[in-house]
Formats: C-alpha cells, structure tokens, sequence
C-alpha cells in the first residue's frame, strides 16, 4: 500500500477512537498529579487475559492516553502501578521492589478477580496470596477479566480527565 | 578602587540590547520547548487516529514531576543529583548563545561554533553519567549508545557549521545568520543546502529522534535516550526532560533561522523583539509538524545502521565544505 493511500484511508476514516464516556468522578488525593498519570505495568502472575485487556485500553480504539495517562517503562517514572494476577511466589520480590521504586505519592490499581481474590488458582502451591496481602490498593476493577472501558474508567478516575 | 572602578565601567560597557535578547530566548524557549514537544506528540497521534493528551500534556507532566520527591537507587552518587541540572543549565548556555531571536551576540560569551558545540557536549556527557550512576544494565547499555551517536554527531555538526561559515567569513553563528539575512542568494546555494541537510540529520541524531532513536519506545533493544532516564525520577527526571526538550527546541530554531533568517532582530527595537519571538516560534513549531509528520513514515534504522547514516550526513557536510571553496 503506498503512503498516499494510506494517508487517505486515515483522513477518509477521521479518528479511530471512540466518542469519549461521561467522566468519572475525581479519586480523592489524585489531585497532586494534575492530569498527567503515568502508569507502570505490573504482570504479578496470570493467565494474560487481562494484560490483553490493558493494552487494549491503551490502544488507538479505548485510547486512554487521550486522557492524560501514558504507560511507562521504569517504576521510578511512575505515579501508578496496574497490577493484574495473584501474586505467584517468584514475583512476590520483584513485586515489593518495583513499590519500593516508586515514588510517593503512588495510587495502585488491581485490575481482575485473580489480583483481588486469588481468583481460581488462588489456592494454587505456587501462589504467595492475593494482591492486598503485599500493598494498599486504592482502586479496584473487578473481572475476569475486566472490560477496557472499565480499566478507562479506573485511569481516568485518577487523571480527572 | 580601582578594581571597582573598572567593574563599574564593564556593566556600563556592557551590550544592554545583547542580555535583553538572551533573557528573552531564554524565556520564550522554556515556554515554546514542551509545547513543541506537545505539538509533536498531537500531531502523531492525530496521523495515526488516536486522539492525543493535548499540547500542554508536557507541561502537565512538568508540573507533577517537579512536585515529586526523587526516589533514587541506593548505590548512586551525587553526580544523580547534578546530572539533571547540568543538562538544563547546558540547554539553558546553548538558548543563550545561539540566534534565535536576535542576531545581537554577548561581547564576554561568543555564540562561536566550538563553544556552541562545547556547551552542548556539556549535556551530553552529564546525561551519560546519569545513565551510569544508577547502576542498572539498561543505564548503562545506554550511556554507551548515546556515547557513540554523540562522537559521530560531532564531526558533523562542527564540519557542517564549517561549510556554512565560509560564504559568511566568520564562525560565529549569530554573524553567519546576519550574512544570510542580507544576501539571501546563499541559502539556496548548494553549499548551503548540502550542510543543512547534513545539519538536519546530526540535529535528529543528537536529540534522539526518528530514524536514530525512537523517543515513544520502551523496548530494551531499541532505547537510547530512555535508557539513560530509566533511574531518574522527580525532579531528577523533569530536568531530563525539560533540559532535552530545550535543547531540541533549540537547535530546531537555529535549522530554522539558518534556513529561513526572516523575522531574526538584528538591530535591537521593542517591536522587533516582539516579532522575532512571534517569528522563532512560528518556525520552531511548523518545523515541529514537519518532524512529526516525517517521524510517522519513518522507522528506526538498526543500531548497527546508526554509523552509516551518520556517516553519510558527515559525507554530505565534506562536500559542502569542499564545494564552499570550488563554488564560491
């Protein structure tokens, strides 16, 4: 396909993006960030259903980004974790040393029944126990997994956007 | 007292019209440099359908990132906390030297091509130290990219000013800009062009853009500048990102004033200064679409690939300076 007809397709098709939801209510104590959030990704042990669901709401069509949160690629960058999954026992450490990394203030969002219950191998031998055993969670999106729209909804709490 | 007196008589001697105009690029450009970066990251999210955070995004990420106290690696040293600043204060030297608003140049300070390509290894060296005071693979790894581009870069740079200069007579920027507002013939020469766009691909390479660096990755093999920020956070990162955008934004306004010289003050008015600000972001900014809308078609050329091209831009700036002397 040449540029110019991709040009055209993407003129022609105007915005990919769907019409923005009605906007949520402002998370109290999200006020320090001002509108920018910027998110890091945390995969504490699952069946990646939910990841496909992260990068979903971070791709052109739910296109969080347009709300001001943007995924980064260091904890120290960050003023959210989005963790999904129960914790499995070899991510409980690297789990607690990316919050440790984190700057303060940090809003943590547990996306998915597995992170907030254990979800169904919660009673597994290998996992070290749901997610509100290791931090504070301070928004939940229950699921299994969660909608796009959902975890929007979440980022967009903390953004005010 | 006599010490004094000499003093005295050096602020009096001092050329007035010249601080004003520094002091007003270095303003203007800490305002334009994140909304260029806002411009950048709009215009490529609107080309590829998403619908992006907005202009004042980076000033938003600004804001915030001031506001946060720095968390920083437990093995590093002061040069973490210095680094940042040096880089800024770097971008903050080359806002100052080179002629975006005006041509009127310091008497004390020459913006002359070794000192602007001097001041601007300043940063580059500090925001490789950050990279390895951190002590992580990836900090590293990078530092040593960055390293690399920067010792192809320079050549370039300082050959391709060269070129620029011989038609002028003088390797002071400011003088190189006026010589071209006042016999305009010489832009289009093909010395001129050969090194602005040799000029143009050392620009890119230097402030990490498409096809070197890929400012929007987080891929571990591709990050060059990322790389290098992974363990600044707070403040720290914020005068990363400010000193990085300035310096973009600067060096966008001198490819703009060599390309373009219109609108530049050369005789000090307070009109003037108005319209040569107005004019310095115009072309900072429609330089910026022009940039984004090219980074959209382009794709990171392998890292192994880097010195070739660098190479080649370094060929096209040996022409032009040859050329210089078999044309003119």
């Amino acid at each position: 396909m040449s540029v110019l007809r991709l040009a055209t397709l993407i003129g022609r098709g105007h915005h990919i993006a769907e019409p923005a939801p009605e906007r949520p209510p402002l998370f109290p104590g999200a006020e320090v960030l001002g509108g920018s959030v910027q998110v890091r990704y945390i995969n504490a042990g699952g069946c990646n259903d939910c990841p496909l669901e992260v990068s979903a709401a971070f791709g052109p069509v739910y296109d969080v980004e347009r709300y001001g949160a943007r995924l980064v690629p260091s904890p120290r960058h960050a003023d959210v974790l989005l963790i999904t999954g129960s914790v499995t026992r070899n991510m409980a450490e690297p789990l607690r040393r990316t919050i440790e990394a984190t700057p303060t203030p940090r809003f943590v969002i547990a996306v998915g029944d597995c992170a907030l219950t254990g979800g169904v191998a919660g009673d597994g031998y290998g996992i070290a126990g749901p997610l509100r055993d290791f931090v504070h969670i301070d928004i939940e999106v229950p699921g299994s997994p969660p909608e796009p729209a959902a975890i929007v909804r979440a980022l967009r709490q903390l953004t005010g956007r | 007292m006599t010490v004094l007196a000499v003093n005295t008589q050096d602020l009096a001697g001092l050329n007035w019209p010249a601080v004003v105009i520094a002091l007003v690029q270095v303003v203007l450009f800490i305002v334009i440099s994140p909304l260029l970066v806002g411009l950048i990251r709009q215009v490529r999210a609107r080309i590829e359908g998403r619908r992006g955070a907005g202009i004042l995004q980076p000033w938003r990420d600004l804001r915030k990132l001031l506001g946060k106290d720095p968390v920083r690696a437990a093995d590093s040293s002061w040069m973490l906390r210095v680094g940042p600043v040096a880089l800024v204060v770097s971008s903050l030297l080359l806002c100052v030297l080179l002629p975006l608003v005006g041509t009127l140049s310091l008497d004390f300070l020459p913006s002359d091509l070794f000192v602007i390509v001097s001041v601007m290894l300043i940063g580059v060296v500090a925001l490789a130290l950050v990279g390895l005071d951190g002590g992580t693979a990836f900090g590293g790894m990078g530092s040593s990219r960055h390293m690399t581009v920067a010792a192809l870069v320079e050549p370039t740079l300082l050959l391709s000013v060269y070129a620029l200069s011989i038609p002028a007579g003088t390797s002071t920027l400011s003088l190189i800009v006026g010589a071209r507002l006042d016999t305009p013939g010489v832009i289009i020469s093909p010395v001129s062009v050969l090194a602005l766009v040799a000029l143009s691909i050392a620009i890119m390479a230097e402030t990490g853009r498409l096809p070197i660096d890929n400012p929007g990755t987080h891929l571990e093999v591709t990050m060059l500048h990322e790389a290098m920020t992974l363990e600044a956070s707070g403040r720290d990162l914020a005068w990363l990102e400010l000193g990085s955008w300035l310096k973009l934004a600067a060096l966008l306004g001198l490819v703009g004033n060599l390309a373009f010289p219109w609108g530049v003050v050369t005789e000090f008015s307070v009109l003037g200064v108005l319209i040569g600000a107005v004019a310095i972001t115009v072309k900072v900014l429609l330089l910026g679409v022009l940039l984004s809308v090219g980074e959209v078609f382009l794709a990171k050329v392998r890292l192994f690939q880097v010195p070739e091209l660098l190479a080649g831009s370094f060929a096209l700036a040996f022409l032009a300076v040859t050329a210089s002397y078999l044309v003119a």
